[in-house]
């Protein structure tokens, strides 16, 4: 591997660090915070689960973010995670507990922005719509928890000292889920931008091992997330302990399971899919941010005690540092982009050209009354993503998701080549081929 | 806590459970043999009476006893970091509960050497006073027990301390009126009072503990 290569991944590799120092330490935040759990045993724990949920389940949550902007140039990818690092940085300095999915997802943003690609909104709400439902989610799994253990508690009238040592193994099983859970959903958030741009290639020992091009980058994400458990995470660990509110260690159990929950269910590909067959409701696989999850059941069983031991005001400056995050990360990402492109001349993304071939044009106008404009603007080349959405908005009645899906699908391989509306293709992302797949020719009809 | 401390907590947890259920049975057993041994000296005085002698033995020897297991079980509570948010509480307790079996023994050996004369009919009220403060204790024993196993039952236990401890006070009041009123001599009503007051002190450190128990139990049951 070259070390241009490594120099680039060292962002991800600190935004990996960031990310163990602040959201691994939700995990046993409220264990090591209790004292119930030595720091030294949480953070082994931690790390080598956050390893496994990383290499084993990573690959779902990337998918998502992925779709929010394909980082093409490992330029570029640094510095989107450089951004994010930098702003979690920042916020932990101030004692703002963020996570680093609101960096990661501002840094993409910003990239779209500097670079012209249009950031897809279907993918954006999915995210957002996450960082209200993840602590929304936590409390209700917080409160629901909460009020079941202390029901059984009250049935099964444990002894106090047994109750601490169950308390105790319950926080390190759980403990181990949420690290798992953890490591799975948001390696996304370190190693995910430069997924497009990964310097592994696929290795086997035997028939014992298989590792693909991104586990390998995800391990590497994952120690790094290990060492900033190790390094950093104990402060963290005892803020979050008794910082929003002071909890009991059973509280501090149920905390640390409904947190998991919610990050299992935002991670596990499997779990969708079982959910899928049996016709239930799933939630889409996000990286979700563990400061929201965890802030939430804290808040749903200060709830269910009345709320008067919250502290708002503390909660009033985490939910700010959750706004003022991807808006940073956005910001610092496009200035310094700006900065690596013209001062440093690397490339921080792929050119590309953009053309709407007679057969994307037919497949997509086949059977839709406001696709009516696409044919005026076959064979015109655009130079950007955002070109050509701004092009079908002036001439189609298309909503902007189908201009967006249009748009990935309309980039073509080499500027100047021709698609001949292929519809695999690198400027196209899986669910956006599937969208258009499944769309022709009925799925516009239904376009504002 | 690392892997070998968790297991040494777990076979650990039965040890230690056991020596608080010794040392609350300790605490109960004491009560009943405390007031066992005023009655005896009641009815056959003090410095001579075996019955009397032999209580005071056995409440000195659980004296001892408590005191080794509470000296244990602070340790072990300590070296292991067990119920880190109820520690400090679990001691005091410990600390309060050994502190009445003192007083049980501290007032035996003060009725052994100072061999107070309670004229007969002061006897029924001494003896329904010695009952309220034994039953006080046992109450708050409960209550203790309670507080380890069953948090909800706490409360049911300590509103009969509160009650025992008023019906202390009201009998020790009319003793002590009864004793003034008497044509005993100064000397001899004052020394009287004395041995009143540390009968009742009794009821009144157990109503004491019982506040405590019951602001621990706030914090246990939230």
């Amino acid at each position: 591997m070259e070390i241009g290569i490594l120099i680039f991944l060292s962002s991800g590799l600190f935004l990996g660090w960031s990310l163990g120092a602040n959201d691994a330490a939700n995990i046993f935040g409220t264990a090591v915070g209790s004292r119930m759990v030595r720091f030294g045993t949480a953070a082994l724990i931690c790390s080598v689960f956050v390893i496994l949920g990383a290499t084993v389940s990573g690959a779902g949550a990337a998918h998502t973010l992925g779709e929010l902007g394909s980082v093409d140039a490992i330029a570029g990818a640094f510095m989107a995670a450089l951004a994010a690092a930098l702003t979690v940085f920042v916020m932990t300095k101030l004692g703002l507990p963020v996570s680093t999915s609101q960096g990661i997802v501002g840094a993409i943003i910003g990239w779209n922005l500097f670079t012209g690609h249009a950031t897809d909104l279907s993918a954006l709400t999915k995210i957002l719509g996450t960082w209200v439902g993840a602590p929304i989610l936590g409390a209700i799994f917080g409160a629901l928890l909460y009020l079941l253990t202390k029901w059984m508690l009250s049935l099964t009238k444990l002894h106090l000292l047994r109750l601490d040592a169950y308390t105790r193994w319950g926080l390190l099983l759980a403990g181990a889920f949420g690290a798992y859970a953890l490591g799975a959903n948001n390696i996304a958030n370190v190693m995910g931008v430069f997924v497009p741009s990964s310097p592994f290639t696929s290795f086997s020992l035997g028939d014992l091992l298989t590792m693909s091009s991104v586990q390998q980058l995800f391990l590497l994400g994952a120690i790094a997330i290990a060492v900033g458990v190790f390094t950093y995470s104990r402060k963290v660990m005892m803020t979050v302990g008794d910082g929003i509110m002071a909890l009991t260690p059973v509280a501090a159990w149920v905390v640390v399971v409904a947190q998991s929950l919610v990050l299992f269910l935002f991670a596990s590909a499997g779990l969708k899919s079982f959910l899928e067959g049996v016709g239930l409701p799933s939630l889409p696989l996000v990286p979700v941010s563990s400061s929201q999850a965890v802030v939430g059941a804290v808040i749903g069983i200060g709830l269910l005690q009345g709320g008067r031991a919250i502290r708002w005001s503390l909660l009033g400056r985490i939910s700010a540092g959750w706004v003022a995050t991807p808006v940073m990360a956005a910001g610092i990402c496009f200035i310094s982009l700006f900065f690596l492109q013209n001062v440093f001349d690397q490339q921080v993304y792929q050119s590309a050209e953009y053309r709407l071939t007679p057969a994307l044009i037919e497949r997509v106008a086949a059977d839709d009354a406001g696709a009516a404009g696409l044919a005026e603007l076959s064979g015109e080349t655009f130079d950007s993503e955002r070109a050509l959405i701004k092009a079908l908005a002036a001439r189609t009645g298309l909503s902007y998701q189908q201009r967006f899906d249009i748009a990935r699908l309309a980039r073509l391989e080499q500027p100047g080549g021709d698609t001949t509306g292929r519809l695999t293709r690198t400027g196209g992302s899986a669910p956006c081929q599937e969208r258009l797949a499944a769309a022709a020719p009925t799925a516009y009809r239904n376009a504002p | 806590m690392n892997a070998r401390s968790a297991l040494r907590i777990f076979t650990g947890t039965k040890t230690l459970e056991n020596q608080l259920d010794e040392f609350l049975d300790l605490l109960s057993e004491s009560s009943i043999l405390y007031r066992a041994g005023l009655t005896y000296y009641l009815d056959n005085g003090g410095r001579d009476n075996e019955s009397f002698q032999h209580k005071l033995k056995q409440v000195d020897r659980m004296e001892s006893r408590a005191d080794q297991l509470r000296r244990s079980i602070e340790q072990s509570l300590y070296e292991q970091s067990l119920i880190p948010d109820l520690r400090a509480d679990m001691l005091s307790l410990l600390e309060d509960l050994d502190f009445l079996i003192n007083v049980f023994e501290e007032n035996l050996y003060a009725y052994s050497v100072e061999t107070p004369v309670f004229p007969k009919a002061l006897h029924p009220l001494m003896k329904q006073l010695t009952e309220q403060v034994a039953l006080s204790v046992e109450s708050l024993v409960m209550a203790a027990r309670s507080f380890l196993r069953d948090v909800g039952a706490v409360r049911d236990h300590l509103h009969k301390v509160l009650l025992y401890e008023h019906e202390a006070d009201q009998l020790a009041l009319a003793l002590k009126t009864q004793i003034f009123a008497s044509d005993m001599g100064l000397d001899q009503k004052t020394h009287l009072r004395h041995f009143v007051d540390k009968v009742e002190r009794v009821s009144n450190e157990a109503e004491d503990v019982a506040d405590w128990l019951a602001i621990y139990t706030i914090k246990r049951a939230a």
